[in-house]
């Protein structure tokens, strides 16, 4: 176990061992062109080949679902009892696409130049491109597959604008987009389990990468219900596993989303992409008490009619009605006239935590800023207030007790998506040939900071029309041979993962596996949360070391490994979040620029905005484990911008 | 604060037998979901080194389906429309006493404590709950026109989470409601009409054979649903169905003719 | 509709509550048919006994006598039959279904009525086998020679006055009341025809039919116990 508590110079190498692949010619025909120069396999050779997907979420269940369609052999793991529970189903406002049928201007290039700029200019033009183009082909997939999308009265497809884009280019199924598209791709795969092109485990939770004679070959899996260690080899092996925001403990993630598929990867040499760049949402449900065990998201459109205040006076304890108009900061609306409560994510996040910081934060604990309604239901009546947002202020009341007619909202930023995950090439492989990546578990199309409305669109795109096609070139050009299932590497695997378990059963401490991320969440919350500095980075970077090592001595999991144990499954995901979070910090700590959701609090102009620095991190930083969790080693990847011009965001 | 005693069903595997453990669960705050006091005195179970109860949960946001149990005789507990995640302890009282116990059906067999085996579900939705469009193959979204009213609808059925409820409810264990809502889901769209016979027949078929009962429109089913699926999906399913039996006859005349 | 769509249908749960549903429209058919011809008591022994006569020779002259009446009763026996064999098959299939019954269940919105169905036709069914010994045969509720074939007015005051003879149709009819209420709500949620917006007309169906039946035969019995029928 590495409990390295010191923080290594990071070998800074600008690497040529790993390559974006990004095919040559114009931005607009890469795609079209990398696509003709694929090779095939032969539709009778297909089913000899195995391919194991690691997740059922909309990447997964797209890509599984689609591979078997082809005619390839697929596996797909979920830990979850059905494919149905992956956390996409969760995401609420909805999914981009450059369809343009509200004639307002919209077109892929518009998309591929908003999802850049929004990206704060992180992420490679090439992919986002690709990006932009499929994302009319996902729409036209999933209408065909039945997804209810909201519709007007002429019975075409209805839009909206979201997250402060200036065209209307959202599909979206009421407040629950999510779980539509995946429903969706959920009855394609099942589709699939029944024609028997692809075998689901569910309740199978993936513990470790197989990589024999340099490509990945297997994974080793735990059978949740009986315990049994497994392995299953495959000939190419995809992770759409998801993000990893739960290493801040309280998230809007599912409680059981977790890193342990892409860590595990990572140290078996999967380089990690931008780990640093995480998402905080604004607009979630505070804390009430220390029992909290997750944050629920309330839709960013509130903001279209709440106003965001919190009281002028430091520890101002009167309740809202009391505090006359005068005496009310309406931050958002005083430091962005232009763009008022509609600021981007990460700039309402920010604000809204330096007015706490500030003693002027509402309700228990402080830490909460009033969203009020008052003024829009004299303006608009109460009845047009229920019908836009009625479910959400039912929700809200489910949650808090409190009816927000009547009195303001509470809302906290919470931590809410990561932007970070397994560096991958334009193919989605990553540094080990065979594995890929798709979704949010991969660094991903959104740079520096997604786009509401993206996260969908993309774990499609990757699901639907990209690993499809670049899994079976892999295949195609390298015609793996059959792993025997002796193989040294295997068995090597397997022992090591069963290891690992019994020495977390043998631990047998005094803490529990819940108190443990507790801590590390607070942490990661403290030091590497909206707002992040060197003295902060290093004080996290001591911390964490020393409560994994605390952890490995002091964990309590009681029961044994042979039957379903909670305890144990929140251990080995939490063992990882400990290894991962270190990692986090070391990325946040060598950007010492701001940019997107990565504000480091020493580069910011004058009046407190992030400021880039493009003259040194216009790269990708891809972290390669060395055997040291404090000395990973860098890998630059350049990013070149040719068709969007850098600027400085401005809300002004 | 308030403090409670819990009689939770505690059942170490599928074959074991079970029985009810009564726990008291103190410093309950009212601002606590149901699952987060649970939380609470599994935290406080694993210090005393007694084994936590194990329940399924994951979103905790009344999306996923994951969660549900019953609290004294009612799936997902007392309030409307709403999973056990999303209910919170305000509304309990002080001194309550509640009886825990997980789906009890012979197509949920119990896997742990209040976890129960559901993959039934994903069988019956195999059968042909699903619009066979192979990716790549759809023609433009506007191409097909949808009236308001029929997406609407569609949608209240596709607002199903799986969760199981309706068939915890149901004094037949029937999972007639969560068949209904697929069926409808998909045969009120245009896109889902070519395979509407023959996938209200298959899907009802191995719904018959995962055992579960037979309905008897009752209503239990609709009254849990946190969704608020409605009881005439399971008469729009029946009608399919019946229709479905009688085009039988004219689609063997018309293989045959061919 | 043929042999093969019949079957398909009879193979499932739901084709099986179809034959319930068109069964159970036979049936209540057939009882809002006898609680009319029950009613004809009030016009006098006379008109009773003619129309009780008059049923032998329903269809005449194509049917002859009795001719007609025996293939209703066949209609209706089969009828009876297939609704209660389909009950009884999908009520097993419930029973298996939940094989460990809860410690603690509660209903939120299940009416009496819905509840009660199994053991509501169970009870019918003994009553109507008794109601055919004794209005049919004569078999029961008389002393010997008071039942007199197709002298049905005398037959009806006679077997009503002994009062817990009475006292027992009226519960079965209260119980026949509770099975229609929810049967033919019931009928047409099965068949498909509930919809959205159609809910509520059959639900008011429903309840009048059942309530109509239940006051009109038990008004029978009350009358004669009244002193009302001679």
């Amino acid at each position: 176990m590495e409990t390295g508590t010191k923080v290594g110079h990071a070998a800074e190498l600008m690497d040529t061992r790993f390559d974006a692949g990004i095919p040559p010619g114009p931005i607009d025909e890469k795609w079209e062109r990398h696509r003709f120069d694929m090779k095939l396999v032969s539709p009778a050779n297909r089913r000899r080949y195995t391919i194991l997907v690691v997740g059922s979420g909309l990447a997964g269940s797209a890509a599984a679902a689609s591979l078997g369609e082809l005619g390839y052999n697929v596996k797909c793991f979920s830990y979850h009892d059905s494919p149905r529970r992956a956390h996409s189903i969760a995401a609420q406002g909805g999914i981009n696409a450059a369809k343009n049928y509200r004639n307002d201007g919209d077109s892929v290039f518009r998309l591929f130049y908003d999802t850049v700029k929004g990206g704060d200019f992180r992420a490679r033009e090439a992919n986002v491109y690709r990006l932009a183009e499929l994302s009319v082909n996902i729409i036209d997939q999933c209408v065909a597959q039945g997804v209810p999308f909201a519709r007007e009265y002429g019975g075409l497809l209805d839009n909206r604008s979201f997250g402060g884009a200036q065209v209307s280019r959202t599909f979206y199924a009421r407040g629950q987009t999510g779980q539509q598209l995946l429903l969706g791709a959920y009855q394609a795969l099942e589709r699939q389990v029944g024609l028997g092109t692809v075998t689901m485990h569910t309740r199978t939770e993936m513990l470790d990468l197989v990589v024999a004679d340099g490509r990945a070959r297997g994974i080793v899996t735990r059978n949740l219900v009986t315990g049994a260690i497994e392995s299953h080899l495959g000939d190419a092996v995809v992770l759409a596993t998801g993000g990893y925001a739960n290493v801040f403990y309280l998230s809007t993630n599912a409680k059981a989303s977790n890193a342990t598929a892409i860590w595990r990867a990572h140290k078996r040499g999967a380089f990690f992409g931008n780990p640093c760049f995480t998402q905080i949402h604004p607009t979630c449900i505070p804390v009430s008490g220390d029992h909290q065990s997750k944050l629920t998201l309330m839709s960013e459109s509130l903001r279209n009619d709440g106003r965001v205040w919190v009281p002028k006076k430091a520890g101002d304890a009167r309740p809202p009605d009391q505090i006359p108009p005068d005496e009310r900061d309406y931050y958002l609306e005083r430091k962005y006239p232009t763009y008022g409560n509609l600021a981007p994510r990460d700039i309402a996040s920010r604000a809204a935590k330096e007015v706490c910081d500030e003693n002027r934060g509402v309700g228990p604990g402080g830490r909460g800023v009033y969203l009020d309604f008052t003024d829009a239901i004299t303006r608009l009546g109460e009845r047009a207030i229920r019908e836009r947002y009625g479910n959400l202020f039912d929700m809200y009341e489910r949650i808090t007790g409190e009816n927000a007619y009547r009195v303001p909202m509470r809302m906290y930023p919470a931590a809410h998506y990561v932007m970070g995950g397994l560096w991958v090439d334009y193919n989605l492989m990553s540094t080990i040939p065979g594995l890929f990546v798709g979704g949010e578990a991969n660094f991903s199309d959104h740079g520096a900071n997604r786009l509401g409305a993206s996260a969908l669109m993309q774990g499609l795109a990757d699901g639907y029309f990209i690993l499809p096609y670049t899994v079976a070139d892999y295949i195609g050009r390298t015609q793996p041979d059959k792993v025997a299932a002796d193989h040294p590497a295997l068995r090597a695997v397997e022992e090591e993962v069963l290891e690992r378990v019994t020495r977390l059963l043998d631990i047998s401490g005094t803490r529990t596996v819940d108190s443990f991320h507790r801590e590390l969440g607070r942490i990661m919350w403290d030091h590497c949360g909206m707002a992040r500095n060197d003295a902060g980075l290093r004080r996290a970077l001591e911390k964490i070391p020393e409560l994994r090592a605390e952890f490995w001595e002091n964990v309590r999991v009681l029961e044994r490994n042979e039957e379903v144990n909670q305890s144990l499954e929140k251990a080995g995901r939490v063992a990882d979040f400990l290894e991962l979070g270190e990692l986090i910090c070391i990325d946040a700590l060598h950007r010492t620029e701001s940019c997107g959701g990565h504000f480091r609090e020493e580069s910011q102009t004058p009046d407190g905005e992030a400021l880039r620095d493009d003259g040194h991190f216009i790269y990708v930083a891809a972290w390669e484990y060395t055997g040291s969790l404090a000395r990973p080693n860098l890998h630059k990847e350049p990013l070149h911008f040719e068709h969007v011009r850098l600027v400085q965001r401005s809300y002004k | 604060m308030m403090k409670l005693t819990l009689r939770v069903w505690r059942q170490k595997n599928a074959t074991a037998p079970g029985r009810f453990v009564t726990y008291e669960a103190k410093n309950v705050s009212q601002d606590m979901s149901f699952l987060e006091m649970l939380d609470v005195l599994n935290e406080e179970l694993i210090g005393r080194g007694e084994e936590p109860i194990a329940f399924e949960h994951d979103c905790r946001e009344g999306i996923c389906g994951s969660c549900g149990f019953m609290i004294d005789g009612l799936a997902h507990g007392p309030k409307r429309a709403t999973t056990v995640c999303q209910l919170h302890m305000r509304s309990f009282r002080d001194g309550d006493s509640l009886t825990i116990e997980p789906w009890r059906a012979r197509a949920f067999p119990v896997v742990k404590d209040l976890i129960v085996d559901r993959s039934a579900f994903d069988r019956i939705i195999q059968a042909g709950g699903f619009i066979s469009a192979p990716t790549g193959s759809a023609p433009d979204a506007n191409a097909i026109l949808i009236p308001k009213e029929h997406a609407d609808l569609a949608f209240d059925g596709a607002a199903c989470i799986g969760c199981g409820a309706c068939v915890a409810a149901c004094p037949n264990a029937a999972a007639m409601l969560f068949t209904a809502a697929k069926v409808s889901h998909l045969g009120l769209l245009p896109q889902g009409q070519p395979e509407r016979d023959d996938r209200v027949r298959k899907m009802v078929t191995v719904m018959d054979g995962e055992m579960f009962g037979s309905c008897t429109n009752i209503g239990e089913c609709e009254a849990v649903c946190p969704k608020e699926i409605r009881l005439y999906f399971i008469a729009r399913m029946n009608h399919d169905l019946i229709k479905a039996g009688i085009k039988v006859r004219k689609m063997s005349q018309q293989a045959a003719r061919i | 509709m043929n042999a093969s769509a019949v079957m398909m249908l009879w193979g499932t749960s739901i084709g099986k509550k179809a034959v319930m549903a068109v069964t159970g429209f036979i049936l209540v058919g057939f009882v809002i048919g006898h609680m009319l011809g029950n009613l004809k008591i009030y016009q006098g022994e006379e008109k009773f006994n003619a129309y009780a006569a008059w049923l032998r020779e329903v269809g005449s002259p194509a049917f002859g006598h009795e001719q007609f009446l025996w293939l209703a009763r066949l209609i209706l026996l089969m009828a009876t039959a297939l609704h209660i064999v389909a009950a009884a098959q999908l009520t097993q299939m419930s029973y298996d279904a939940r094989p460990v019954s809860y410690a603690q269940k509660k209903a939120i919105q299940a009416t009496y009525a819905s509840r009660t169905m199994r053991w509501g036709g169970v009870i019918i069914t003994l009553f109507v086998v008794y109601h055919i010994l004794h209005f049919t045969f004569g078999a029961v509720g008389f002393t010997p020679g008071q039942y007199k074939h197709l002298s049905v007015y005398r037959n009806v005051v006679i077997g009503f006055s002994v009062w817990y003879v009475a006292a027992f149709y009226i519960a079965a009819m209260v119980a026949l009341g509770l099975h229609m209420y929810h049967g033919v709500w019931s009928m047409f949620q099965t068949l498909g025809l509930n919809t959205e917006n159609a809910g509520r007309p059959y639900q008011a169906l429903a309840t009048v039919s059942s309530i109509v039946v239940v006051l009109g035969n038990i008004s029978v019995p009350t009358a004669v116990l009244a002193g009302l029928l001679k």
